[in-house]
């Protein structure tokens, strides 16, 4: 029989993947934005595992909002990406603190 | 019916078979086990090889494997809306988006990997620091529990998901899901402002302008002398 404990096992595994791509690829940040989507998923599915289990409503909402923010987060992140590469020819991270003012 | 089971019984449930105990009694959970753990394995392959492929686009691609996997087991929790919308959210606009932005920008990703062992083990020392964490959190869980004082919405067994969802996010949490607007509204604009650019050098056409021309002050009767040439 699975249980609460198995849903909160696996989102902690994906949680744990995400940061780790995070670590992984330094220097690419569209996988870095892609981890940090993983991160959020892994929210989720704890959010809507613990909303199953309690038997309460309120964590589907909250995971509703949690993609909303998922949505515009990969949204912004991507349109500073593409006018990063515009401006420079690429989207190496190391070279972005000299945006710096 | 004798004091042991006849073979009106199912042998593993014991339930007596005008019950069907095959589809609503042990296989049902058979099937439910199944499910979680083919979800679950996919869902954590396809996001691990999301962080270590070598090229972008497969990366976006098995994120969108593991986005719809996670749909399956929210489905397998009940949780219909969210999963349906995961499908459309991620599946259908995000990773889109990705995709998009993968292709479009001409980056040579072979040079984007050069940290890539550097990093590794600090990352991976960092990884099971949080794993480990998380599962003595739940390992804690299961031991005391945790129970809910008041539930703030309680589940209705026998309202629908999608009704249940609407019925709470439309009455108590309406401002919330205002904000929520907001923000998607606030990401839309920003994006577009961000990344629009007026560009200089082009003539473009103007409608307005070209109906409110009239034939008086587009043309001119000229009538220049022998060898001369006509003054713009």
């Amino acid at each position: 029989m699975i249980g609460l404990g198995h849903y909160l096992v696996v989102s902690a595994i994906l949680f744990v993947l995400g940061v780790l791509g995070i670590f992984l690829n330094r220097k690419n940040i569209i996988v870095i934005l892609m981890a940090i989507e993983l991160i959020l998923l892994a929210v989720n599915i704890n959010l809507v595992a613990f909303s199953a289990y309690l038997g309460d409503m309120v964590g589907q909402v909250f995971a509703m909002f949690v993609l909303t923010v998922a949505a515009g987060e990969a949204a912004i992140g991507l349109a500073i990406l593409v006018i990063y590469f515009r401006g420079r020819g690429t989207i190496a991270v190391d070279d972005v603190n000299q945006m710096k003012g | 019916m004798g004091a042991g089971l006849g073979r009106e019984h199912c042998r593993r449930c014991a339930l007596p078979l005008s019950r069907q105990p095959n589809l609503k009694g042990h296989d049902r959970n058979v099937i439910q086990t199944f499910t979680f753990y083919l979800f679950a394995t996919i869902v954590i392959a396809s996001g691990a090889l999301t962080i270590l492929s070598r090229n972008p686009v497969h990366s976006v691609l098995w994120l969108i494997l593991a986005f719809f996997n996670a749909a399956g087991l929210m489905l397998i929790l009940g949780a219909e809306f969210i999963a349906m919308l995961l499908v459309i959210v991620y599946v259908g606009a995000v990773a889109v988006l990705f995709l998009f932005v993968v292709m479009m920008l001409d980056v040579d990703f072979a040079e984007m990997r050069a940290g890539f062992a550097r990093y590794a083990g600090f990352g991976a020392l960092m990884a099971v620091v949080l794993l480990a964490e998380m599962i003595f959190a739940v390992a804690a869980w299961n031991a005391g529990g945790v129970s809910v004082a008041s539930k703030a919405a309680p589940v209705d067994p026998s309202v629908p998901n999608i009704e249940a969802l609407g019925t709470v996010l439309f009455t108590r949490y309406l401002y919330i899901f205002e904000a929520a607007g907001l923000v998607l509204l606030v990401a839309m604009i920003g994006a577009i402002v961000l990344t629009h650019r007026t560009r200089s050098g082009l003539r473009p056409q103007n409608p307005s302008e070209q109906n409110r021309r009239r034939p008086e002050e587009a043309t001119r009767n000229m009538n220049p002398g022998i060898g001369q040439g006509v003054e713009l």
